[in-house]
């Protein structure tokens, strides 16, 4: 038992909880700086309450406005978007993956030479730091409004994700198993297919599905920019004060989120 | 083991013919459909620009050059404005993901007929609207600005959360539980003493994470007016002035970075 107390009789012996923080010295130093920290950001936060105050019958009357879904009205429109969503979302990312499998083989440091491994740790790192919004900005600026640029972004997107969680898979790859490969003489394409591929299958077959169903729903968003894909439904929708086909829109991507969320946790469960 | 007759020789395989074919014919029904997707994208794609699209990138390149560095000074306050929005944000997400996260849980929840259900609803809604789609609504409730910023990023976060602190609290170790159960504790005590303590180290790993992933989001929530540096980031880009935006995107690259470093080093403290 971590109690400070027990050692010093004479005082009331009661056991406390160990604190996540060892060092009490440096707890109380984090707690003050959150408290400082907090008081600042909420002094910039600026809240204009006569205005959330306005808004809330607004937002009442706008809420309201969302009932009953419209399904039927815009359905071809919708069911358009919704193709142009699910094949943007399955070509990006099968070849976001492709694409990701030498980046990411590059970016393990127990299987890359250094300049290799700090190329390909750069490229990952500027993929992940732009958010697929600003990605997808510049896309259809350059490949004009349409799915392609969707398809651009979303690739891009995958491969920062899937090629930095690839490479730190592989880095915790049981080494004993590769050694054994090796020391059967094995080429080194032999060498990743029977040592380090069986390792880090079953975890990738999982999250190629997860990010099958990020790029489903970032590709929901993409519209807004012009990218393709049932965003631009949605963002119509907005734009036309249609807020009932808006509402069936969301329903319809929160329910087929659901539908993947579920049929991946079986897949990943049969995987694994 | 697998193994193959090569001229009455056993030779060794590593998957019997029945789970080769099978991933074979796997691999080739993901080839169709993606050959199938791939057609139906190139015949809405406009190829004419596509091939023109490396002419247009250096084209943008070299206007976006030299960066113009004395615009950082306007940068200043709004790159503390997203810093804020993506901590308060986070900060408001596990308020409420704590609560949702014990509902959904198996082991927690008050009722596995009722309040689960409506909690896994809770998470998946928010994990499926985007904090984009979020602050398009919430600014026409609450107005332009940070504070629409702060909810978007608030109620984007709270699926995430909680999806990932009800994994951990449905993976504790119920032995623990049962000691604490065992000396008389009520059950807000077996609670604090028993479950918490176990759930502490995920649930700071997770508040770290999702701050990370909350700064990327908050710098394009300035795009439908909630806030923060994509404000400057569309109305730059929408006067054609490249070489600000060329300044906003190394800020928002070291931003990015920074953060990433920092929750990474907190992260290795507390796991």
């Amino acid at each position: 038992m971590t109690s400070t107390s027990e050692a010093t009789p004479g005082k009331s012996r009661r056991w406390h909880r160990p604190p996540l923080i060892k060092r009490p010295l440096l707890r109380w130093c984090l707690w003050l700086g959150a408290g400082i920290y907090l008081a600042i950001a909420f002094g910039t936060l600026e809240v204009n309450w006569g205005r959330v105050l306005e808004g809330i019958p607004r937002g009442q009357k706008f809420i309201s406005g969302f009932f009953p879904p419209d399904f039927v009205t815009n359905i071809d429109e919708i069911i358009n978007g919704l193709n142009e969503s699910l094949w943007m979302t399955i070509t990006s990312t099968v070849v976001g993956i492709a694409l990701s499998i030498p980046i990411g083989l590059g970016a393990a440091r127990n299987l890359a030479p250094a300049p290799v491994y700090y190329f390909c740790r750069s490229v990952l790192a500027i993929s992940r730091s732009f958010q697929e919004v600003i990605v997808a900005i510049f896309m259809v600026k350059l490949f004009g409004f349409g799915p392609f640029a969707g398809f651009i972004t979303l690739v891009i997107a995958t491969i920062g994700f899937y090629g930095k969680l690839l490479a730190e898979d592989i880095e915790d790859m049981d080494p004993v198993q590769a050694e054994a490969v090796k020391a059967t003489g094995s080429s080194w394409l032999q060498w990743i297919n029977y040592a380090v591929q069986p390792q880090v299958m079953p975890r990738m077959i999982g999250l190629g599905l997860y990010r099958l169903d990020i790029n489903f729903r970032e590709s929901a968003v993409l519209g807004i920019v012009g990218a393709g894909g049932i965003g631009v439904v949605l963002n119509n929708a907005f734009d036309q004060y249609d807020y009932q086909t808006a509402a069936s829109v969301l329903l319809i991507i929160i329910g087929i989120v659901m539908l993947v969320e579920y049929s991946s946790g079986y897949i990943r469960k049969k995987v694994q | 083991m697998p193994i193959a007759q090569d001229n009455g020789q056993k030779v060794w395989k590593r998957r019997d013919r029945r789970t080769q074919l099978s991933m074979w014919a796997g691999y080739f029904v993901t080839t169709l459909i993606f050959v199938w997707c791939w057609q139906l994208m190139s015949e809405e794609t406009f190829w004419d620009f596509v091939w023109d699209a490396p002419r247009q990138a250096a084209d943008m390149a070299s206007r976006m050059v030299p960066p113009k560095w004395d615009y950082i000074n306007v940068l200043w306050r709004t790159i503390w404005d997203t810093i804020n929005i993506a901590t308060l944000g986070t900060i408001m997400a596990l308020f409420l993901a704590v609560p949702t996260a014990f509902c959904a849980a198996r082991n927690t929840t008050p009722s596995a007929a009722f309040v689960r259900p409506i909690a896994l609803f809770v998470i998946v809604s928010s994990r499926s609207i985007n904090s984009l789609i979020w602050a398009l609504i919430l600014v026409a409730i609450v107005g332009p600005g940070m504070f629409a910023g702060v909810i978007a990023i608030g109620l984007r976060s709270i699926g995430f959360c909680a999806k990932l602190l009800y994994e951990a609290i449905e993976e504790i170790d119920e032995s623990q539980v049962e000691a604490i159960t065992a000396t008389g504790a009520s059950k807000a005590q077996v609670l604090v003493y028993g479950i918490i303590p176990q759930i502490l180290p995920a649930f700071a790993g997770i508040s770290v994470f999702r701050w990370d992933i909350n700064i990327r989001e908050s710098t394009i929530l300035g795009l439908v007016g909630a806030g923060g540096i994509g404000i400057y980031l569309s109305s730059s880009i929408a006067t054609l002035a490249w070489t600000q935006v060329s300044v906003i995107l190394l800020v928002i690259i070291a931003t990015v970075v920074l953060s990433e470093w920092v929750s990474a080093k907190v992260r290795h403290a507390i796991i």
